[in-house]
């Protein structure tokens, strides 16, 4: 092969053309087998499922990522909502802590001014009747102070004591009248 | 710099290692630049790091493999996946070789017919395999498309069939062509430079335009680099689609 190169330079006239020279065709055919085939072994064996494995690795970990930070923001989502849910609880149990204290205070004074009352009732009641039997019997010592008074005022007019009970039933009449 | 856009293509004997058939054997600097092809694929998809945020070269290896295995789902089907390591080798080593022969000085391997055929046929040896083995007689569906009126019918199958046998040399060609026509190009304005550089200063002047010509033909390569092998690797995704759904 490269002998006709040569020795068609050496002669001068023009060499055949190259990729036409059948003679070198088993060369470049066993090159090409030799090189093709360890170059398929390279990269079906080695090359291309150690780059896939990279490649998909790194799909694996993107998605992982994603995932993480899809569970850490749902997380957080349920956290807040939990807050939220504790928040209105609390707020729900103090208004009704404080609507039962207000009403536990509200019968407190209720019942103590009823207390009260009733107390002064009692004392009112007392004092009305002491009112009525002080008058009572101051109505009945005016009768008799009445009386006496009418006997003595009979006798210095008449100068005779009158009779008892005619002017006992006198002072009644006036004082009924 | 030789003067002849031709001399880039030339295979050069580095040692002999035996014969096959009366056909000597050799390692050339052909073998050479797959061998460092394989090399670069290599370092790249084993040297670099592992880590949860990959550095420059981790995610060019992350790259290759994320834009062949979506190359191949979306033509193939996530069936294809078996055929990913098959893929992935062809693609990478295209792609790496095609990028290398960028480079001034360098050899294209797939500048040589015998190489893209070779790696033609081998996709075309897969999926006749795998198509029987996989779909038994259906696979012979595959050159019967359905809803065609019955009497253009056998037009059809003959069409088929030779499409279907074309179809490692049309894989082959395109790639070959491709590069080689690129490479020819490339060095036809280069030379240029060269010999209009040899003048003086009336020539200095008068090859900026072909030193302009060659920067942009070098970008332009460099995309026909990646682009051809992007095209072979999606053609062979479209043919193990077949061999996986023969049915159209």
């Amino acid at each position: 092969m490269a002998t006709t190169a040569q020795t068609a330079a050496d002669g001068g006239q023009k060499p055949p053309f190259p990729p036409f020279q059948t003679e070198t065709y088993a060369s470049q055919l066993v090159s090409l087998l030799i090189a093709f085939v360890a170059l398929y072994l390279i990269v079906s064996r080695i090359a291309l499922p150690r780059v896939g494995k990279t490649i998909n690795d790194r799909q694996a970990a993107i998605e992982g990522d994603l995932a993480a930070a899809q569970r850490l923001k749902d997380e957080s989502d349920n956290a807040l909502k939990a807050y939220e849910s504790e928040l209105a609880a609390a707020r729900s149990r103090a208004q009704a802590i404080g609507a039962e204290t207000r009403e536990k205070l509200n019968a407190a004074s209720e019942a103590e001014r009823k207390a009260l009352e009733d107390k002064l009732s009692v004392r009112l009641a007392e004092a009305e009747k002491t009112i009525a039997s002080t008058r009572e019997t101051a109505m009945s010592n005016v009768r008799g102070i009445a009386a006496e008074a009418a006997t003595a005022i009979v006798q210095r007019l008449t100068g005779v004591v009158p009779d008892g009970k005619a002017v006992t039933s006198a002072v009644d009449a006036s004082l009924k009248g | 710099m030789a003067a002849d856009p031709i001399q880039q293509f030339a295979l050069k004997k580095i040692f002999t290692i035996g014969q096959i058939g009366g056909q000597e054997i050799a390692i050339t600097n052909s073998s050479a630049y797959m061998f460092l092809s394989v090399a670069v694929i290599s370092l790249l998809m084993l040297g670099t790091g592992r880590q949860l945020i990959p550095g420059r070269m981790q995610s060019v290896a992350e790259l290759s493999y994320e834009f062949v295995a979506s190359t191949i789902r979306s033509t193939a089907g996530a069936e294809g996946m078996k055929f990913f390591p098959l893929v992935f080798s062809l693609f990478m080593f295209i792609c790496i070789s095609n990028v290398i022969g960028v480079i001034p000085y360098t050899f294209t391997v797939s500048s040589h017919l015998i190489v893209t055929f070779g790696l033609a046929l081998l996709v075309f040896c897969i999926v006749l395999i795998y198509g029987f083995y996989k779909n038994g007689l259906k696979f012979f569906k595959l050159f019967v498309p359905s809803g065609v009126p019955l009497y253009i019918l056998p037009l059809v199958v003959v069409v088929e069939v030779i499409s279907f046998f074309l179809k490692p040399v049309s894989h082959s060609v395109r790639l070959f062509a491709n590069m080689l026509a690129g490479h020819i190009a490339l060095k036809v304005f280069a030379s240029f430079v060269g010999m209009l550089g040899a003048i003086g200063f009336v020539g200095w002047v008068g090859a900026i335009l072909p030193l302009g010509l060659t920067v942009a033909l070098t970008a332009l390569e460099l995309l026909v680099a990646f682009l051809q092998a992007y095209v072979f690797t999606i053609l062979t995704c479209i043919y193990l689609n077949d061999a996986i759904h023969p049915g159209h």
